[in-house]
């Protein structure tokens, strides 16, 4: 009643020799495979170095290259071996050079012991799995591969097309089904040996040669076809990422490793001292007896696989630097941008600050410097508000400053007059929150004491910069959650527009606003929007402004009073 | 790529390579150690001149990584440099009292020693002021990273160079040899670079940092890159084009992913401003040897009569490379 071990060694074979011991001191026989390609001046001194261990044999050598036909023959002719010579073996164990036992081969073989039927191997048909690289799945049953993935790729892609054109399929063995799975697996004598003395063995083995990857598919299919009891999961812990190829385990992965509760993990990286110290040699195997359970480096190493293909939004750094359209995001976070209301209130950065408790900035893109809360020349990052450093690469400025700043929401006013070379990269980014009173850029030109000319070359220049701004925000393209109000129609109701805004940053859960920020007093400024018509130039963003005597606000009330914005009861 | 631009940037690299065999008649030895190298080892290569004081930490941060060993170009050092380096072990030195400008700042003399040296090795070319981090650096050696870059058949890998600076102005405290620099120079700026593509080469150009803060500040066009790959696993065909910014082939510069993702990567922390950095400014400005008309330092001149102090509110202070990966500097990819 024992355990055999099939090792299939190819490089670092110190650590080959050591794992080898290793099982054979807890008395299960070992039948080593060394790989062809190996050289004889290194082989030869790993077979004498095991001369002295009376359990391990050493199996005819194959040449094994990733996903050849090899690496099965190998494996067929290590477990005949085994087989043959170990008459009380129950369970096959099949591994690597570089897997590592975790947990004392004794608490193995108890397991084992305890399942005497069960065959340990990870076997899922082609249509359920999601795992298979390169879109082959299916038809790597079904077409032929002569040529190497890795080494002849050009070759390989070519003929798996011609394939495809001509419609060539090859026919499938009667009596199996495809199945894949993990190439490290565990089986009883009795599903082995009926794989490997099968009537039909020489078509399968035929059939197999030419199918891609065998190793994950041969015993994987076979075992389907004899099998009392599968068990579809690997022993073996080995995770993959996101090409295919295995993770590796290094000295601090140590804890983790330990707490898995998993019987043996590949890959070992072969100068990891601490690791094999602590497996090999600890005879006392902390590790209670439980059942296996990689869940914590499950996640690390999906983890790790997102962040490779996926990566973090918002993030542009010397490895992740997303073609257009390929951030997945422009920014990291969420941000608002206000643009006319600075001009139409008084302090309405402090108000919002206040109000939302977010960090409120000032006209960031210009003109002059970015005017950053509290007027800091410096903020989060070092990001400085120098306007020659912003205009230098004023996007990078925007995802900087976001970045920076993640877990605090950022606020900002905008304007016609500031650099426009982000208002299609804002237009076009989902986490950007836009809110524009149209024509409010008028105020501050009404309040200043300029001459009328300059007034009006200033007012058609804003003007066409702020409804191109517009046009962006309206086009198919835009993402960003926009509102944009006319400012007669905003000045006619402020608070209603004000009380959407806020709901939408959602920051604060009070639902109605209980401060109003104040509105400047701009009286005549309906005559000042027609003065620029009588000179010819239509300002139509503001819609449609009464030209009498005063203006929609302040408006006075028939008594006299001058209104207040009102709030609106909900 | 057309097969024109193919074929020009073919043309340049036998033209670097061929720069490189000439001036290697520049170079002459003082200690050729090269004998030792074996097979799997992972090289260093680095051009100095008057470093004497950084030597021994620097020698010893990268032995400690597993650097096995140091190929050293010394540009006609008058401090005792090239003495020391050629009493360590581990460590071949060749030198050249030839124009530091010419060889295209060391970088002819480089490319020589890669070519005849580096060949099949993992290399890392970096100057004594810059510290090599890694992810898993603190507890798995460079060739852990080297095997792991094997594996996954990545034959180039980026650190970008961050500019470290002390808390008050430069001068404020002296470094002594053996020191480790961080101890001073210990703060960095965490979020102000800015990134451009180069299509011609491939790689990235990056900006920022204190330098573009306070140097630069009105011209940052001017601002010296950052973006620098240091670890190569080099092939004799292969030449350093502008510095250790970019290579050539060109797929070498393609470190950084263009589909969302992120890639592994490191960062070189450069502890150039120290108490040193006064008096090497003003005798580099005197040789005019650098890049762009020495430019860089004709700035780092103006300023440094001031004694600046580099630090700002904003500043990080240095903990370890993981603070690095969550900042965002640099990244694991799917290392774990």
């Amino acid at each position: 009643m024992s355990v055999g071990v099939v090792m299939l060694v190819h490089t670092a074979l110190r650590r080959a020799e050591q794992v080898a011991r290793h099982w054979s001191a807890a008395g299960c026989p070992v039948v080593i495979h060394c790989d062809a390609n190996v050289p004889d001046h290194r082989f030869r001194p790993f077979r004498e170095a095991l001369q002295d261990v009376p359990g391990i044999r050493f199996s005819t050598r194959h040449s094994c290259s990733w996903g050849t036909w090899g690496i099965v023959a190998a494996t067929q002719d290590a477990c005949e071996l085994l087989l043959r010579e170990n008459a009380e073996v129950r369970h096959v164990f099949l591994s690597s050079g570089s897997c590592l036992p975790l947990r004392p081969v004794e608490e193995l073989k108890t397991y084992l012991a305890a399942r005497p039927r069960t065959d340990f191997i990870e076997s899922a048909t082609t249509s359920d799995v999601p795992w298979t690289v390169g879109g082959l799945d299916e038809e790597r049953f079904t077409l032929r591969f002569p040529f190497s993935w890795r080494t002849q790729r050009r070759a390989f892609d070519w003929y798996v097309n011609f394939q495809r054109r001509v419609g060539f399929r090859r026919r499938i063995p009667a009596g199996i089904v495809p199945h894949l799975g993990s190439q490290w697996w565990c089986l009883t004598r009795q599903t082995l040996s009926a794989i490997l003395e099968d009537p039909q063995r020489r078509e399968y083995d035929r059939y197999f040669r030419k199918v891609w990857i065998p190793d994950e598919s041969y015993f994987q299919t076979l075992a389907r076809k004899y099998s009392a009891h599968i068990e579809s999961r690997s022993l073996t812990l080995s995770k993959f990422d996101f090409q295919g190829k295995p993770h590796i385990f290094y000295d601090d992965h140590l804890q983790l490793l330990r707490r898995s509760d998993c019987f043996v993990a590949r890959k070992i990286w072969p100068h990891a001292n601490r690791l094999y110290r602590a497996f090999l040699t600890d005879p006392e195997g902390a590790m209670q007896r439980r059942e296996p359970n990689p869940g914590k480096i499950d996640r690390i190493f999906s983890k790790a696989s997102e962040r490779r293909t996926r990566g973090r939004s918002g993030l542009y750094m010397q490895s992740r630097f997303p073609r257009e359209g390929w951030e997945g995001g422009l920014t990291g976070a969420q941000y608002s941008v206000f643009q006319g209301f600075s001009e139409l209130f008084e302090d309405f950065e402090g108000w919002l600050s206040r109000t939302t408790g977010c960090r409120v900035h000032g006209q960031l893109f210009g003109p002059g410097d970015a005017e950053f809360a509290g007027g800091q020349p410096v903020i989060n990052g070092a990001l400085t508000a120098k306007a020659a450093l912003r205009d230098h690469a004023p996007r990078a400025f925007l995802t900087n400053l976001i970045w920076n700043t993640r877990g605090e929401r950022q606020a900002f006013q905008y304007s016609p007059r500031a650099s426009q070379a982000v208002a299609w990269d804002m237009a076009k980014d989902g986490n950007a929150q836009i809110s524009v009173i149209s024509g409010a850029w008028a105020v501050p030109l009404y309040l200043s004491n300029r001459n009328f000319g300059v007034l009006r070359k200033e007012a058609a220049r804003l003007q066409r910069i702020e409804s191109e701004f517009i046009d962006a925000l309206r086009s198919p393209w835009a993402r960003a959650r926009v509102n944009i109000w006319t400012m007669a129609e905003f000045v006619e109701a402020p608070m209603e527009p004000l009380q959407i805004v806020v709901d939408e940053m959602g920051m604060r859960t009070a639902r109605r606003l209980s401060e109003v920020p104040r509105m400047r007093n701009f009286a005549g400024f309906g005559q000042f929007l027609q003065n620029l018509k009588n000179q010819g130039m239509h300002p139509h963003l503001m819609g449609d402004f009464p030209v009498d005597d005063g203006d929609p606000a302040p408006r006075k009330d028939p008594d006299g009073k001058q209104r207040r914005p009102y709030l609106i009861k909900k | 790529m057309g097969w024109m631009d193919a074929y020009r940037l073919g043309r340049e690299r036998r033209f670097l390579l061929y720069r490189a065999l000439r001036r290697r008649h520049q170079l002459s030895a003082v200690k050729n150690r090269a004998r030792k190298i074996r097979r799997r080892d992972i090289l260093a290569f680095s051009t100095l001149r008057n470093e004497r004081i950084r030597l021994p930490y620097f020698l010893d941060y990268y032995r400690e990584m597993g650097v096995n060993h140091f190929l050293f170009v010394d540009n006609d050092s008058t401090d005792g440099s090239r003495e020391y380096l050629a009493g360590q072990e581990d460590c071949s030195v060749w030198t050249t009292q030839a124009s530091y400008r010419q060889s295209r700042f060391g970088m002819d003399w480089i490319n020589w020693l890669l070519m005849r040296y580096g060949h099949e090795h993992w290399c890392l070319t970096v100057d004594p002021d810059e510290f090599f981090v890694y992810p898993f650096c603190d507890t798995r050696p460079m060739a852990a990273l080297c095997d792991w870059l094997d594996a996954c058949e990545i034959r180039s890998f980026s650190a970008m160079l961050l500019d470290m600076y002390p808390k008050g102005p430069l001068t404020a405290q002296p470094y002594h040899e053996g020191q480790d620099p961080l101890e001073i120079a210990s703060w960095f700026d965490a979020g102000n670079y800015t990134i451009n593509r180069n299509w011609k080469h491939g790689n990235l150009w990056i900006q920022g940092g204190p330098r573009m803060r306070i140097f630069f500040d009105e011209d940052p066009w001017k601002a010296p890159a950052l973006n620098k790959i240091p670890l190569v696993r080099w092939n004799r065909h292969y030449a350093y084009s502008s510095s250790t910014h970019s290579l050539l082939p060109r797929g070498l510069n393609l470190v950084f992913d263009e589909w969302g993702g992120e890639k592994a990567s490191g960062a070189l922390l450069h502890t150039k401003f120290l108490d040193t950095f006064t008096a090497k400014a003003e005798e580099e400005l005197e040789r005019g040897q650098h890049y762009g008309n020495s430019r860089e330092y004709i700035a780092y001149h103006e300023t440094l009569r001031e004694d600046p102090d580099l630090w700002c509110k904003w500043s990080e202070k240095y903990i370890n490379w993981r603070q690095l990966e969550i900042l965002g500097l640099m990244s694991k990819g799917n290392w774990a």
